[in-house]
């Protein structure tokens, strides 16, 4: 990995995955292909999925002696705004996500185990969220009670995506009044009762799942003394992703609404000569400029502690509001044809707000950026 | 070009230059210094600025990377940058001359004769040749392309006739890049243009200051009546002075590197915001303790930070590739919009000492915010207003239709 100077810059292997990712997540994810699967049970092609592991990207950040490809954050980046952009569904982010918090707070043998399974394909997903998280106050309500060897849990969680694919999760639980982390597989996560929830982007499968009757053997249980080291890097990984994931939807948003401003013509003219929808545009293209600008930055500097996570909270925080706005007018400027389900601008639209409800919307990161930077 | 510096031949650099201008700033004087130099509106400004960047200059911070035969150093422009940023830190008088360093200087560079570049280049720099831009007319400002001011040949001389509007320097200059009408009743407007470097200090011009929103002078509305400009005044070819125009708005605009280099303007930081934000008082409480207003801070932070990482992004080629004109093109409507609101911003964080303005005691930082607040208007209408900047965005980087 190359040496990391200044707030922003780009190793080469972040610009190769650029570029296969942009023209790799094209390629596979035609809008038509998007489509398609918003109505889909699974939710996503699990041959591309395949594919994209035997590419190595689910191994990124994965170091080489647990089977990955020993880069960093930084080279993930660039894949899931390709994704993004495309609107690519399917269980990336949360394996990837799974794959980093197993890294920091897993032991050996989880490690071992599981690390080079995640980077083969094996689809995972993280379980934090529950009907009354707050992100400030990590303890959960779900708990898990030792007995004889085993953890028996109980409890809600929500919003977990691709549960229903996942071979492996962790799940955050209060045990002895403290947050523990817990490694469940397949087997485990059949054993609790879930239900899918309907969630606003289409692309996504999110579950809710009662932890009742589940229980593991205690070895199950990931580091105590390295948890909150995971949790810290898992709420800064997933901001950053979904601040990717923001910043190449509206790419493709505003690609999409100038099409449509030079195609459309009223009283004679396309509609993209009209000020008040050629100067919006250019706003939120400006916008959407400097969230990308803001990303790479993040990705640039995400190791490098506060400078870091300042970064990452920044791009969180432009990204949302940056895609908002370019899908919310890219709606209103397509007319009659905007408010039907055939506008692809709705899709944009239901992913920034799916992206501003993960990991702490625009509000909640500059309140955290208030602390630091003030 | 110049070979790439190393990092070390950078830092060696940046140590003197920082040595340089810590020892030789000057004292503040004892009246208001411009905060650009579009406000240059008195004598004693005009001199103390003068001699200012002559002393820049002949010490060799002032365009280093210009060709050594027209006075420059010969050096690779990252020495330049570097030069300008510790300007930047050290809070240095900014350059006078800015339209010649900036604008006129690297357009005579880039498109001017050799003749063209011996002549004016070194007065440039030396600041003994001050420059200003004979664009806008009053009734073109925005259509500039539609400018009236007329050229007549005659002889060995141009015979110009018409008047031209927001002339900074316009009473100090001794050359004018100027944009007039040789050519009547061509089928498109833009065709009948040229583009001059014409001398002021002739019979037939005159300037009129104007005074401008925040009471300042600056500025003048130019006359020319029957001036005659020697022949070779004229820049490039008869009827290619939309082209010219076009080019010289790329340097003012910074779309364009190859400028001189040095500091024009004196923005106050977004992070001195932050610091009067700790100081200004509202209701009896720091303005940083307000809810309300520490959100706001924090989004102009990321605004400014972003717009910070957007002009480096400029450069890694990978990340530019979709749109590869879309930062250099909306660098000015973006900083200069920033700017505006954050000023405007910085008023608000005074609470009722906002009220106040230059020259009551009682105003916070000498009134810095309310002035800078109402002198930012000139980067958001001067050089093309943001409403054409967004056009020539939607335009030329969106692909929008022009009509």
């Amino acid at each position: 990995m190359s040496e990391r100077h200044g707030p922003l810059g780009l190793s080469e292997e972040q610009a190769d995955l650029l570029q296969a990712a942009s023209k790799y997540c094209e390629d596979k994810s035609s809008v038509e292909a998007v489509r398609n699967l918003l109505e889909d049970e699974t939710g996503h092609d699990p041959a591309t999925f395949s594919e994209m592991a035997e590419l190595g990207w689910l191994g990124i950040a994965i170091p080489e002696s647990y089977g990955g490809a020993g880069l960093g954050i930084a080279e993930v980046v660039p894949v899931v705004e390709q994704m993004g952009r495309r609107l690519m569904a399917g269980p990336f982010i949360p394996t990837t996500l799974a794959a980093q918090l197993l890294l920091v707070a897993g032991t050996e043998e989880q490690k071992a185990a599981v690390l080079p399974q995640l980077a083969g394909g094996a689809p995972a997903t993280l379980m934090l969220a529950e009907p009354d998280s707050d992100l400030d106050a990590p303890t959960p309500q779900a708990s898990a009670t030792r007995k004889e060897g085993l953890l028996s849990l109980t409890g809600t969680k929500c919003l977990v995506v691709d549960a229903h694919i996942a071979q492996w999760a962790i799940v955050s639980v209060n045990l002895d009044g403290s947050p523990a982390l817990i490694l469940l597989d397949r087997q485990a996560l059949e054993a609790c009762s879930s239900r899918r929830e309907i969630v606003v982007d289409e692309t996504r499968r999110a579950f809710r799942l009662e932890l009742q009757g589940v229980s593991v053997p205690e070895t199950a249980l990931l580091d105590p003394a390295l948890t909150p080291a995971g949790l810290t890097r898992v709420a800064l990984a997933g901001a950053l992703f979904s601040a990717a994931e923001m910043c190449g939807g509206g790419q493709s948003c505003i690609d999409y609404t100038v099409s449509y401003l030079n195609s459309r013509k009223q009283f004679g003219r396309p509609i993209g000569s009209y000020q008040a929808l050629k100067h919006t545009t250019v706003n939120a293209h400006v916008q959407l400029e400097q969230a990308r600008s803001h990303l790479y930055a993040a990705a640039h500097t995400f190791e490098t502690g506060e400078e870091g996570e300042v970064a990452v909270r920044m791009a969180k925080a432009a990204a949302g509001p940056a895609l908002a706005f370019a899908a919310d007018r890219s709606i209103q400027f397509h007319g009659g044809y905007g408010f039907t389900y055939a506008c692809d601008a709705q899709l944009y639209r239901r992913r920034a707000i799916w992206g501003e409800a993960q990991f702490g919307d625009a509000v909640y990161q500059r309140r955290k950026l208030a602390s630091l930077i003030l | 070009m110049a070979s790439s510096p190393s990092k070390p031949e950078l830092s060696e650099f940046r140590a003197e230059a920082s040595a340089w201008f810590s020892e030789n700033i000057p004292a503040q004087p004892d009246f208001m210094m411009p905060l650009t130099f579009m406000e240059v509106g008195t004598d004693e400004q005009f001199d103390f600025l003068v001699s200012w960047q002559r002393k820049v200059y002949e010490a060799g911070y002032l365009g280093a990377a210009w060709p050594e035969e027209y006075g420059g150093r010969g050096l690779h422009q990252a020495f330049q940058d570097v030069a300008t940023d510790v300007m930047r830190r050290q809070s240095s008088p900014i350059m006078l001359n800015t339209i010649g360093l900036n604008w006129a200087g690297p357009l005579i560079l880039d498109m001017g004769t050799e003749e063209e570049r011996r002549r004016y280049i070194p007065g440039i720099l030396s600041a003994e040749d001050i420059w200003c831009q004979g664009f806008s007319e009053p009734e073109n400002g925005s259509d500039l392309g539609n400018a009236q001011t007329k050229a007549v040949r005659e002889g060995d001389e141009w015979v110009i006739n018409g008047t031209k509007t927001w002339t900074t320097h316009g009473s100090y200059a001794k050359y004018m890049i100027l944009l007039a009408r040789s050519i009547p009743d061509t089928a498109r407007k833009y065709a009948g243009l040229s583009f001059f470097l014409a001398p002021m200090r002739i019979p037939g011009v005159e300037t009129q200051p104007i005074r401008k929103l925040t009471g300042e002078y600056g500025f003048t509305e130019t006359y020319f009546t029957d001036a005659r400009i020697p022949a070779d005044s004229l820049m490039g070819e008869e009827g290619q002075g939309w082209a010219v125009a076009m080019r010289t708005l790329e340097y003012e605009r910074s779309a364009r590197g190859g400028q001189a280099g040095g500091l024009s303007i004196v923005a106050p930081d977004h992070s001195e915001v932050v610091e009067l934000a700790r100081r200004a008082k509202r209701g009896g409480r720091a303005a940083i303790e307000d809810p309300i207003l520490r959100d706001k801070l924090v989004e102009f932070m990321i605004e400014a930070q972003g717009i910070a990482l957007t002009n480096r992004r400029a450069s890694i080629g990978p990340l530019v590739q979709d749109r590869p004109m879309s930062i250099p093109l909306s660098g000015k409507l973006m900083a200069t919009e920033f700017t505006r609101r954050i000023n405007e911003f910085a008023i608000t964080l005074l609470g009722q000492a906002g009220a106040y303005a230059v020259g009551e005691p009682e105003a916070i930082d000498g009134g810095i915010s309310q002035r800078a607040y109402l002198n930012a208007f000139s980067a958001t209408i001067g050089g093309g207003t943001s409403q054409i900047q967004a056009n020539i965005v939607a335009e030329h980087v969106l692909g929008l239709p022009k009509h």
